[in-house]
């Protein structure tokens, strides 16, 4: 069975929703929709205070190629325009709604009908996507516009569709491939005429057996979708472990999987492209696992965003008394929530409540040289070294030992016996040499 | 026996004279002059090679003095006037007179004032946390606590206050050499004109929202109302970014903007205790309806 070569971890899997079927999470008295769920420009707010909305509109238009539009989850009345702290741990512009019913505009086809013909142009399928904000649902949120549009001189050849899921905790993309495995598989068409492509293959990590088989026998009927089991490992679901794991195609340091010909999308992705292409439907809701150990009732929803995490925790059978840290996204590359109401977003794909016990971190010891990490790095990177140089601000010696190529997948701290916080400063070093760079570009 | 030790010692001792006329001609070829002044002036120096007068040590920098046509923008803030004076003697130049500086903390959250609203157990490192997320508190723009200035101190004269959760800065040791400024990823130090007795008046706050989230991220941030301005009489106060901003050059210490500010984020340190004016004025009216 396929994996990628070099590096990886093996956390428990804890997937105690894998056998839970996707709910409809009850509407939310109000919603904070953040502005920016995506990577680039902040998108500019259409709308004003006192303005009627309904489920769908746009409220925020993309800035810029980069960005993204941002529709509103729910139906009702703009109660104000202001800051929220979200996911990511920063404040930022969000338009809040007072839930009044749910009236989604007409455009939106709701019928249960799964039409499988594409009927749009490979540019009108571009389109399509920027006007109703998709975005890469595995997490990155990268706008799925920019990744379908092929630069010139370019060539795709393969498609990949993530459904590694390799983070622990995590089962909203195992329930979608489950129970929307048809509109996957028709939103996996429907990106490769975008891309013109001829090939696609679904990767899906062997501890979703029940997925493989379903998607596999689904496949048959679908042209150029092959659907490959890999060997369970994290970080898998990284796109360049997968193109890797897939296809045995190596993504050079500071390169895209495009320089490869290859492009990877997610399913949760190809599912909203689905959804946008034959139902008009823009990315107003997602997917969400709510789990922990000591949380009564784990699930998974379909969570309209902005939607508070405090709501999906109430749904969940409320706050366990034992919870140290609420996470979102999954344990391993997930950020800690620095309060309960941060609004959830297009890249939130999981809220795992990490008990007390085991969100102490370990006391930092020196290092004894045991190169665990280096062992445990996809990238080929060496963690104690990237940690040491950002530490001692040697930024430059660390640009050049390829500190940016970090995923921050975080298998070197979670791997480290010393406790040594390796992730924490490789980032901050990181985002200095991104800065660095930047500016070295503008002069 | 002996007759190989002195053949040994006469051959090598030759040998040891040949390599010196060598390195004598070489070293005369190859000459390089060096102004005997900069040694004289290095040892003036302090020898603290911290770099708060922007060059990589002190041997750089007195090079730069001896170098330099007249001292202006050269001042070793460590040795201040006696040394730049005493610098300027060897050299024969004028050292200009250079107002001392001193850091001050423009923060003045404490746990009361600015209610904590997470907690972070990561790293201890400000630069993590400031990287991270907003910070414990609601206030993103404040004091992270995590003493990265503090570290960064090479004279002892910086400390953590565990009540106040805030660096205190004592102003005997502070030499103005900068590095904690440098240090504070939230830019709240800044290198103030240091005045008589260690008097200072200025705004301990940084952040940078309007008022109202301003206030209710911190009792004591300043919410740009504009009274100080508008009772300065000296021009010393300006409002930027809705922070006002008092300018140590131009302010005369009347201390009459301390009273206008409504959330109490202009501090008044090292001053006596107002004269009870007030209370005088309180009195004369109080006695006046027994009359």
């Amino acid at each position: 069975m396929k994996t990628f070569p070099v590096g990886g971890v093996h956390p428990p899997e804890n997937k105690l929703t894998a056998a839970i079927a996707i709910q409809h999470l009850p509407l939310p008295a109000s919603v904070a929709i953040p502005v920016s769920q995506h990577i680039g420009e902040p998108a500019a707010v259409i709308v004003n205070k006192g303005d009627r909305v309904k489920t769908g509109q746009m409220i925020a238009q993309s800035k810029g190629f980069v960005s993204s539009n941002i529709h509103s989850s729910v139906s009702g009345t703009v109660n104000k325009i202001d800051t929220v702290i979200d996911t990511t741990g920063f404040r930022q512009t969000a338009v809040f709604i007072d839930t009044e019913g749910d009236e989604w505009i007409e455009t939106i086809d709701r019928s249960d009908e799964t039409p499988v013909e594409v009927i749009l142009s490979p540019e009108e399928i571009v389109k399509k996507c920027l006007e109703s904000g998709i975005v890469g649902l595995g997490g990155a949120t990268f706008p799925s516009h920019v990744k379908l549009t092929v630069p010139a001189g370019k060539r795709c050849d393969t498609l990949i569709i993530n459904g590694a899921e390799c983070e622990p905790y995590l089962t909203s993309d195992h329930r979608l491939m489950l129970e929307k495995g048809k509109e996957i598989l028709i939103g996996t068409t429907i990106l490769m005429k975008a891309l013109k492509v001829s090939k696609a293959i679904i990767g899906i990590e062997n501890n979703k057996t029940h997925a493989i088989d379903h998607l596999t026998r689904l496949s048959s009927e679908f042209q150029g979708i092959t659907v490959y089991p890999l060997k369970v490992k994290y970080p898998q679901g990284a796109e360049k472990q997968l193109i890797k794991a897939l296809i045995n195609r190596e993504v050079p340091s500071g390169r895209l999987p495009l320089d490869v010909n290859t492009i990877v999308h997610n399913v949760g992705t190809a599912f909203a492209v689905y959804e946008a292409v034959q139902k008009n439907k823009p990315l107003f809701e997602r997917v969400v696992t709510i789990t922990g150990k000591s949380l009564l009732k784990p699930g998974n929803y379909f969570v309209r965003t902005g939607t508070p995490v405090r709501s999906l925790i109430d749904a969940a059978g409320g706050l366990p008394e034992d919870t140290g840290k609420v996470v979102s996204g999954g344990p391993m590359m997930g950020k800690a929530l620095p309060n309960i109401d941060v609004p959830v977003v297009k890249g939130t794909s999981g809220i795992v409540l990490i008990p007390r016990s085991e969100s102490e971190r370990m006391e930092i010891q020196p290092c004894i040289r045991c190169a665990k990490c280096v062992s445990a790095c996809a990238l080929n990177l060496e963690p104690y070294l990237l940690m040491t140089l950002s530490e001692k601000g040697e930024f430059e010696r660390a640009e050049r030992e390829r500190i940016t190529d970090c995923m921050e997948c975080g298998s070197c701290s979670y791997t480290c016996p010393a406790g040594r916080p390796l992730l924490d400063y490789i980032r901050l070093g990181k985002s200095t040499v991104i800065k660095m760079a930047r500016k070295r570009v503008s002069n | 026996m002996g007759h190989t030790i002195i053949i040994t010692v006469i051959s090598l001792g030759l040998l040891a004279l040949f390599a010196a006329v060598i390195l004598y001609f070489i070293a005369q070829k190859f000459k390089i002059f060096e102004d005997p002044r900069i040694d004289e002036v290095l040892a003036a120096l302090p020898a603290a090679n911290c770099g708060g007068c922007g060059f990589a040590g002190c041997r750089n920098f007195a090079e730069a003095l001896v170098k330099a046509e007249t001292f202006e923008g050269l001042n070793c803030p460590v040795g201040g006037a006696s040394v730049m004076g005493e610098a300027a003697k060897i050299l024969g130049k004028v050292a200009p007179v250079v107002d001392p500086l001193v850091a001050v903390l423009k923060c003045n959250g404490t746990p009361e004032s600015r209610p904590r609203t997470s907690v972070y157990n990561g790293v201890p490192d400000c630069r993590i946390s400031h990287n991270l997320y907003i910070g414990e508190t609601d206030c993103s723009y404040g004091c992270l606590g995590k003493g990265d200035c503090v570290r960064a101190c090479a004279f002892g004269a910086m400390y953590m206050n565990n009540e106040t959760e805030l660096p205190v800065i004592i102003d005997d040791k502070c030499v103005s050499c900068g590095a904690c400024v440098k240090a504070c990823p939230r830019n709240l130090i800044e290198l103030r004109k240091k005045a008589k007795k260690d008097r200072k008046i200025y705004v301990a706050c940084s952040n940078c929202d309007k008022g109202g989230p301003a206030r209710r991220a911190c009792k004591v941030a300043c919410i740009a109302c504009t009274k100080c301005v508008k009772v300065c009489k000296f021009d010393a106060i300006t409002i930027e970014n809705n922070l006002a901003y008092i300018n140590a050059f131009k302010c005369t210490f009347c201390r009459k903007c301390i009273p206008e500010c409504p959330t109490g984020s202009i501090l008044e340190i090292n001053f006596p205790p107002r004269k009870p004016v007030v209370e005088t004025e309180v009195e004369a009216t109080t006695v006046n309806p027994d009359v």
